[in-house]
């Protein structure tokens, strides 16, 4: 069967990388010194689509974001590997969202889309690790969801099977679509971008990005309709400025704390069994492991 | 995140060079292609935007996929099933990461389903995949027997094959057999055509061959019953659905572990001609290899880059005697030493490669139209360049990254003995490069001819007009000084008028000429980007003058006389 699929994804700053500069003395992120990047989980819910589209021919991808006008990379990151479009939210009155209004906006956005089969996103951004949007978004659009899955593994019938990491384990679980799912970062990794999309696609762009008239390429908008990617402000997905940005986030945040990780003891074990023994049984109590 | 391309500026560099706008403009046809494919280019920019990018995705491909592979790759190898081969499992991962990126057929037309590149780009694609794995670079990188395939083969033969290659099926080039190897004018392999089948029939053995399961092979066989010598072979392109093919071993190698290589058997296998009959080995297989060498010399210099990494980040990191290992003068001379050698090897690699372009898509337009005077002098000129420095750029990028390799081995000290740490990898592997697809000795054959006839003298004189920043000419003057002896002793060499003289001398003449021609290379690189090469050409200038004064002296200093010390005299009886 051929599905209709929108993937979630987010440009995040690069936190993997960090170097001194990360942090302003503020304590807030400062985004300028971090490369922005496809949030890493997102890639591996792009890969579960994109698998889904290879089985079911027919199948249309598009990945929904939210973010400054340059966060279309991520959009276009998708049309390297394979989707058919994607539709880019922005608005300064989405800035400032926590993860209410951000789920309220994209599941806004969702509605005037259209509900599709299937919503993937990744389990959580690395930038805000909450893991709240993509649960939010299916509540707030009625939608079953499954989360931490870690491969879909048939789609028969109006009906998902998929794989979701678990305590301790893994679990089979069934549901009939449409469906929400977030996937796990021990998911496949997401393909290579390939050659022949980078080509095709590299000036893909949201309006308020392309070349002005008689700038190198501008002409190249008329002929290629491709090349436009869907832009949305809060109006055109109907919203109420009230529940979006700023104003739509009950969460505030009192203080920021620069933490530093540092050992506070440590313990020399020799190899012999009772000595790991010892340990293992220790790190079981204190719920370290387990 | 780690990139193969971006991280090494100087891949960037030598991508931009300002021969690209030729080349570019030849291959493009003026962008005739823009309207018909979505990915063509527009122009000269967007070409160079696309190579760019396109580099970027392989050089990301390598740092990820193809780097944690690399290792187990080794470790596993291929495994020999029933008549068939099996790759390793990362050596599966990676090719198909490559394939499901695009990365095949790179350099076919658009309507095969290519990308149209020029071969420039697609060899630093080579260069960058064997900087992790050089082994599997064998079986990614054979895809350009489709070139050979793309001159010779008729257009029937253009529309089954190379759209398969584009896709990501692999192919091999089957030439050696047990009593043919550098002499290919021995090869056995018989072909005969039965009418019955309406097909060629294969019989006969081949071995050494490099991704010999592929699904595509050019077969070098002995059409012309009754001949002993090349002017007997032909060449056919047999492909694997047919049947008729079996491995009956897969070698167990020093190194490239990630590259199968196979003893092949041919049983009544059905093959078809490619191109005219007999001109298999005088024309065609000189073509492939041709090729192939210049993959080689990518393939060189990717070993190169990998272990002048794996050392530079351990004598950065490692202490002795209260300070990082990199701080001691032994040390980081030789690490400045692997550098000047890599970005030596890599300007004349990248030279090459340009010329081979040039020459490349005057020739494919040459099959549309006829040329213009000038295009076919043009054509001519950049022909014979590339054919000189062909055999330069492969021998002398092979030895250096055996050289290379060592060093970086003797960098890491006992941690580079062992097999814990890549080096001892990169090690083996880079021992192949100076044997296969000619040694570096067939290499010397190939270039003392344009020893000989002046060819790289003029190539050195040429250089030797370009204007030079002040810090660069002292090295120029260098430069002119081993022109100078290389002049000297050539005109020395051929003045004793002594065959075997000659033959003795040669690859100490050809070894002038080479050290003085990238030493010009990296004198350009250097003027355009000090900050990338200036350091480099300083330190393969010291080096260089002194090999030259080397040679020099031992060219010198040779006699016809003195060979009787050389000569190793065979009994008779063991001679039978």
């Amino acid at each position: 069967m051929s599905l209709k699929i929108v993937v979630l994804a987010k440009q995040v700053p690069d936190t993997r990388n960090v170097g001194p500069d990360a942090m302003t003395p503020q304590g807030t992120v400062n985004r300028a010194a971090l490369p922005a990047i496809f949030n890493p989980e997102d890639l591996n819910a792009l890969e579960q689509a994109l698998r889904l589209k290879d089985q079911n021919p027919g199948s249309t991808i598009h990945i929904l974001t939210m973010g400054p006008p340059r966060a279309t990379e991520v959009i276009r990151e998708g049309l390297y590997r394979g989707t058919d479009g994607g539709y880019l939210l922005t608005d300064r009155a989405f800035a400032g969202a926590d993860t209410l209004a951000t789920s309220y906006a994209l599941s806004m956005a969702i509605r005037k889309i259209g509900v599709p089969d299937l919503i993937i996103g990744g389990r959580q951004a690395i930038d805000g690790d909450t893991a709240q949007v993509g649960p939010q978004v299916a509540q707030k659009l009625g939608l079953n969801q499954i989360t931490y899955v870690t491969s879909i593994d048939e789609i028969k019938d109006g009906q998902i099977t998929v794989t979701r990491h678990i305590d301790g384990g893994v679990e089979r679980v069934q549901a009939p679509l449409p469906l929400l799912l977030t996937v796990n970062g021990d998911a496949a990794p997401c393909r290579p971008r390939n050659a022949k999309l980078v080509m095709k696609y590299k000036r893909a762009m949201a309006p308020m990005e392309r070349p002005a008239e008689g700038l190198p390429y501008a002409e190249e908008y008329d002929k290629k309709p491709y090349l436009t990617v869907t832009q949305w402000g809060v109006a055109d997905v109907d919203g109420d400025l009230e529940q979006c940005g700023l104003s739509g986030s009950p969460t505030k945040v009192k203080a920021v704390q620069n933490i530093v990780f540092k050992a506070k003891e440590s313990k020399q074990l020799t190899a012999a069994d009772a000595d790991v023994e010892s340990l293992v049984k220790e790190l079981l109590d204190s719920h370290t492991i387990g | 995140m780690a990139n193969c391309y971006s991280d090494h500026e100087e891949l960037k560099f030598e991508l931009n060079h300002p021969l690209m706008k030729r080349i570019v403009e030849l291959k493009e046809r003026n962008f005739a292609d823009k309207d018909k494919f979505d990915y063509a280019p527009l122009d000269y920019a967007d070409t160079m935007d696309s190579y760019d990018r396109v580099l970027d995705i392989v050089g990301e491909i390598t740092a990820t996929t193809i780097a944690d592979n690399a290792e187990g790759v080794d470790l596993e190898g291929p495994h020999h099933e029933g008549d068939r081969v099996r790759y390793a499992s990362g050596t599966e991962a990676n090719l198909q990461a490559m394939v499901s990126a695009g990365m095949n057929g790179m350099t076919m037309p658009r309507r095969f389903g290519g990308l149209n590149f020029s071969i420039t780009p697609y060899t630093m694609c080579a260069e960058i995949v064997a900087a992790k794995d050089a082994g599997f670079g064998n079986i990614w990188s054979l895809q350009d027997c489709i070139e050979t395939l793309y001159e010779f083969g008729n257009e029937d033969q253009h529309s089954r094959f190379i759209p398969r290659v584009c896709a990501g099926e692999t192919m091999s080039m089957d030439l050696t057999e047990p009593d043919a190897g550098s002499d290919l004018q021995r090869v056995m392999l018989k072909a005969t055509y039965s009418e019955e089948e309406g097909c060629w029939l294969l019989n006969g053995v081949k071995r050494f061959i490099t991704n010999g399961d592929a699904d595509i092979h050019l077969v070098l066989a002995r059409s012309e019953e009754g001949t002993t010598d090349g002017r007997g072979l032909s060449m056919f392109i047999y492909d694997k659905r047919q049947g008729g093919v079996n491995v009956r071993r897969i070698e167990n190698k020093m190194g490239i572990h990630g590259s199968p290589t196979c003893e092949l058997v041919y049983k009544n296998a059905h093959a078809e001609l490619c191109g005219d009959r007999k001109l298999g080995l005088i024309k065609y297989v000189m073509a492939l290899m041709n090729g192939a060498r210049l993959g080689i010399a990518a393939q060189s210099v990717g070993i190169s880059q990998g272990a002048y990494d794996e050392a530079l980040s351990y004598a950065k990191d490692r202490e002795q005697f209260g300070k990082k290992i990199i701080n001691f003068p032994a040390v980081y001379d030789m690490l400045a030493l692997m550098k000047a050698k890599l970005d030596a090897g890599r300007a004349l690699l990248y030279q090459c490669s340009r010329y081979v372009d040039i020459y490349k898509a005057l020739e494919d337009i040459a099959r549309e139209r006829k040329l213009e005077p000038e295009e076919r002098k043009e054509q001519k000129t950049f022909a014979k360049l590339a054919d000189s420095l062909t055999p330069l750029a492969k021998g002398m990028n092979s030895e250096y990254a055996n050289q290379n390799t060592y060093d970086g081995i003797q960098i890491l000290g006992g941690s580079g003995f062992m097999m814990d740490y890549a080096l001892q990898r990169y090690y083996r592997d880079a021992r192949i490069t100076s044997i296969y697809e000619g040694t570096t000795q067939l290499q010397v054959v190939a270039a003392i001819r344009y020893v000989t006839n002046g060819s790289y003298l003029a190539q050195c004189r040429e250089f030797e007009t370009a204007q030079l920043s002040a810090d660069l000419q002292p090295l120029q003057t260098i430069a002119k000084t081993m022109a100078d002896k290389l002049e000297e002793a050539t005109a020395k060499v051929k003045e004793a008028a002594d065959q075997e003289l000659h033959d003795i001398c040669a690859r100490h003449l050809v070894e002038i000429a080479a050290d003085t021609i990238m030493l010009h290379l990296l004198l350009y690189n250097a003027n355009e980007r000090p900050d990338l090469f200036a350091k480099s050409a300083h330190v393969y200038a010291n080096h260089v003058v002194a090999e030259v004064a080397k040679h020099h002296a031992f060219i010198m200093n040779m006699t016809p006389e003195q060979l009787a010390y050389y000569r190793q005299t065979v009994p008779a009886a063991e001679a039978e």
